[in-house]
């Protein structure tokens, strides 16, 4: 029996300006069955379900909603077609409930009637396992409780096919699995799902069928079941990558970095970081876990100096005077620099701090020591020989290092910023999410430089948010949870499941350390 | 199926951006502009019921046609140009200083201080020296107040400077009725005219301040490419929290650039004191401080290309004063045609960062796509 496809897309094209985001795509949707879209950062995943939801426009090619021809225009010609998308970032309004949140822009005539919206919802949620409490403000909720809510909005609003994108980026283990389960009841009920992911393990998990972009091309579809994880990597990739991190021995550790109660506050006086405690040693990687937003930035900023510390201490052993003992607290960024403290820091946008998007390589490589000769008119030529290294050893790939480094893509920012930290010889490197928006052989890359400076005996930080890397990469794990330190693991023996306990365990103090 | 018709069609135009225009296509799309400008202007013209190309001669020839309208057409342009310089290094820090105009007056007000209560006592050279000084010190220190508000409460600068131009005037228009009033003046509210001594000398028949704003134009470029300082202000001006990370003092910058930005319109307000108008009144700054934003806009703050811009907006408003009195046409009318013109200019920067995709017919018939498969 031939079955129409929920959804297929023919021949599908969009560039933006000279990038061609998805070539020539052709790919299918079965109903009832979970598919994963699997590819790199900037293969072209989001881009190709953004046409379905409604948000793009092809450029050409066909859309087929249930064997029929369509345009989308708009999210709303996406729910007349039963397409919801669930997007990386939440679209929710914070003071509003999730009841409001879910009926928020549909056009129903009469009143608004909350009772009979609350059952609904409570109805969705019972049929598919979520638990969401519809009168419950969002900005009381966790991120888990917010994505429910998105999921919901889109179901509420009847859709049969869900699109969602990397939704588990924001979860620990034990709520990627929650949801999951809910997912299967979705798919039991007969719904489509589409999964945008990078995460292998994932999609051996939870999908029937893998399809893999690469570059902005459509590669292949395979069933889950006949595939593996290096096979897929392969098809991801393009060539065969061996998926293994090394872990040296920690030689001759040092004490470098000693951090006692440190409690900082945000801009509203709320507590972000409450007496955080621990130690970083020379020649180790100390990693850093956490839920997005419990303190990990605020933790580097503060030793980098650039975070006001309320309370507590920042010890700092010099490698070069390892009697002397140094207080890094209330010195200014420009002193901590000068002492062999590093960060590198890399925030969600990636160009926010750090780099200068608008300079080219050279200009880049000035920012911390463009000051340095004391002249008004600054030499660029050391920067500009620095800049050509830095290009030619780490393979960055640019036109030239006057260059933008806007226009490079997101490893190739990554390198520069890196490579420019471990320039400067540090004694102690912070590295935040500097994977973050990589491929998979830029990641490798950067594991192997942070590898070096470990071997080197430098003090390696890395704040991560992948807990698989987390777990290959780093000697000794660090867990925070809402501002606080809920463990310090060695990451030899500690397992994942442990890690993601702790990322959660005192969630709860730390949210009503908040009123 | 009928129920979907209205989402089978291809949105009728849609916008992309483009990144990479060929600098030769740049100025094709730039020249085109201001031939549809001119195109519209001359409609507007005939509805006037001129002879649109007559009108657009003596436009040239009234600006540029003679050695006394050169003049003039020059003495406009410098301290419009010599704004524009101002602006830019606070534009190019994202901090939209919009108070030029307050600062240019700021600056012309410190000048006249001097100009009329220290003409006696001081030589020439000495005098014209103590007057740009004041004007910088004092169109500075007026850069300088929203700066520091900015810079130490966050304060709006937009706002702020806005605001700070009518305090200017307001002060000004004290001055001119109060204290600084000329006694012989019969009665009238107006500042007397400087003597010999507090005006700036000729050369080549304009004032000297032509070769002050050239000079300036090389060392603004120069001090935004070049320097530390405008290294800093890139940075300032892409990402605070980028300038912070690498250790400046991004306060410091600021007030530092603001002062600068304050300084150069200040010293804009002497030199039309002193080498244009020999007085003071409430037209001084006269809106350069405001046409200086599109100058400094269209040049994409590039000190050289401002040069040529400033000149351009110069033929254009001696032009329409050309026109006023040769056709008749009333100055309102001669404003509209002006606006035209920059309306075009301005404009067609739209057009060279997005490219418009119209709706491709045939592409997405309705329903046709579909139908052949069983």
């Amino acid at each position: 029996m031939q079955s129409v496809s929920a959804v297929e897309l023919r021949n599908v094209t969009k560039t933006f300006g000279s990038v061609v985001a998805n070539n020539n795509v052709s790919l299918s949707i079965r109903k009832g069955e979970i598919l994963a879209l699997l590819g790199e950062n900037g293969s072209g995943k989001t881009t190709l379900m953004n046409m379905l939801a409604g948000i793009y426009f092809p450029d050409s090619g066909q859309i087929l909603v249930d064997g029929e021809e369509v345009a989308i225009r708009s999210p709303r010609d996406a729910f007349d077609l039963k397409i919801g998308m669930i997007h990386q970032h939440f679209k929710l309004v914070d003071v509003f409930t999730a009841a409001e949140n879910i009926v928020l822009g549909l056009k129903e005539k009469g009143k608004f009637d909350r009772k009979a919206i609350s059952r609904q919802i409570r109805e969705i949620s019972a049929r598919y396992g979520f638990d969401l409490d519809p009168d419950k403000k969002i900005y009381d909720m966790a991120v888990s409780e917010k994505q429910t809510v998105e999921i919901i909005k889109v179901l509420y609003r009847g859709a049969d096919i869900l699109i969602l994108d990397e939704p588990t980026a924001v979860l620990t283990p034990q709520e990627t699995e929650k949801l999951f389960a809910v997912l299967r009841n979705m798919k039991a009920d007969g719904k489509s799902i589409v999964i945008i992911t990078h995460k292998l393990n994932e999609v051996m998990a939870i999908s029937d069928r893998v399809s893999i972009l690469r570059k902005g091309e459509y590669i292949d579809t395979v069933e889950t079941r006949t595939t593996n994880p290096q096979a897929l990597t392969d098809m991801m990739v393009g060539h065969a990558v061996t998926l293994n991190i090394d872990r040296p021995e920690p030689v001759n550790p040092q004490r470098r970095l000693v951090v006692k109660d440190l409690t900082c506050l945000d801009g509203q006086g709320v507590k972000v970081l409450d007496g955080v405690s621990f130690s970083a040693q020379g020649g180790e990687i100390l990693g850093i876990a956490g839920i997005a937003g419990s303190g990990q930035k605020e933790l580097c900023e503060a030793i980098a100096g650039l975070h006001p510390v309320s309370s507590g201490q920042i010890l700092y052993s010099n490698p070069k005077e390892p009697d002397q003992v140094e207080s890094l607290v209330g010195r200014t960024p420009m002193e901590i620099r000068e002492l062999g403290v590093s960060l590198a820091f890399v925030p969600e946008d990636r160009l926010g701090m750090g780099l200068v998007g608008s300079m080219g390589m050279t200009g880049n490589m000035m920012l911390k020591s463009y000051n340095q000769s004391g002249r008004f008119f600054p030499d660029t030529k050391p920067f500009r020989t620095l800049a050509e290294e830095i290009r030619e050893k780490l393979e960055v790939v640019t036109p030239s290092v006057n260059t933008p480094v806007r226009k490079l893509s997101g490893g190739n920012v990554q390198k520069v910023l890196v490579g420019r930290e471990i320039a400067s010889a540090p004694a102690l490197l912070m590295a935040a999410y500097p994977v973050r928006g990589l491929d998979i052989n830029a990641s490798y890359t950067i594991y192997r430089l942070l590898n070096e400076q470990k071997a080197k005996g430098v003090a390696v930080i890395y704040v991560g948010e992948d807990l698989d890397v987390l777990l290959e990469l780093c000697d000794r794990i660090l867990v925070l949870c809402g501002g606080r330190v809920s463990g310090i693991a060695d990451g030899r023996t500690v397992t994942k499941e442990e890690i993601g306990l702790m990322m959660t365990q005192t969630g709860e103090v730390g949210d009503h350390d908040r009123t | 199926m009928t129920e979907h018709k209205h989402s089978q069609r291809e949105p009728l135009i849609r916008l992309a951006k483009r990144e990479d225009l060929s600098r030769g296509k740049k100025w094709a799309i730039r020249l085109g502009a201001i031939v549809l400008a001119l195109a519209v202007g001359s409609l507007f013209i005939l509805v006037l019921g001129h002879n649109p190309l007559a009108v657009y001669k003596e436009i040239l020839t009234g600006s540029l046609g003679g050695p006394s309208v050169r003049r003039v057409t020059v003495r406009v342009a410098i301290p419009l140009l010599g704004a524009a310089l101002a602006i830019a290094p606070a534009f190019k820090m994202k901090f939209w200083n919009i108070g030029a105009e307050g600062q240019i007056m700021a600056g012309a007000i410190g000048a006249t201080y001097f100009a009329l209560y220290w003409g006696e006592a001081l030589p020439k050279p000495a005098l014209l020296l103590v007057m740009a000084l004041a004007s910088i010190v004092v169109g500075g220190v007026w850069g300088l107040i929203p700066a520091f508000f900015k810079a130490r409460w966050g304060t709006n600068e937009t706002l702020f400077t806005l605001m700070l131009n009518y305090i200017a005037l307001g002060i000004e228009s004290y001055l001119q009725n109060g204290p600084w009033k000329d006694p012989s003046g019969t009665g009238f509210p107006i500042i007397a005219m400087f003597g010999q001594n507090a005006r700036l000398p000729k050369v080549f028949g304009v004032h000297v301040g032509w070769i002050i704003v050239l000079a300036l134009t090389v060392g603004m470029f120069v001090y935004m490419k070049y320097s530390k300082h405008g290294y800093e202000i890139s940075v300032v001006g892409e990402s605070q929290r980028t300038a912070r990370y690498a250790g400046m003092n991004v306060s410091k910058i600021i007030m530092r650039t603001m002062f600068l930005s304050g300084a150069i319109a200040g010293l804009m307000g002497f030199l039309v004191v002193s080498g244009a108008d020999y007085t003071l009144n409430a037209g001084t700054s006269g809106g350069v401080g405001f046409t200086a934003i599109i100058v400094a806009w269209l040049a994409h703050l590039n000190p050289f290309a401002m040069v040529l811009i400033a000149a351009l907006l110069a033929v254009l408003t001696k032009g329409s004063n050309a026109i006023q009195t040769s056709f008749k046409i009333p100055a309102s009318a001669a404003d509209v045609l002006s606006a035209i013109i920059l309306f075009f200019m301005l404009g067609c920067e739209f057009f060279i960062n997005y490219r418009l995709i119209f709706r491709h017919s045939g592409s997405a018939a309705p329903g046709k796509g579909g139908e052949g498969h069983e």
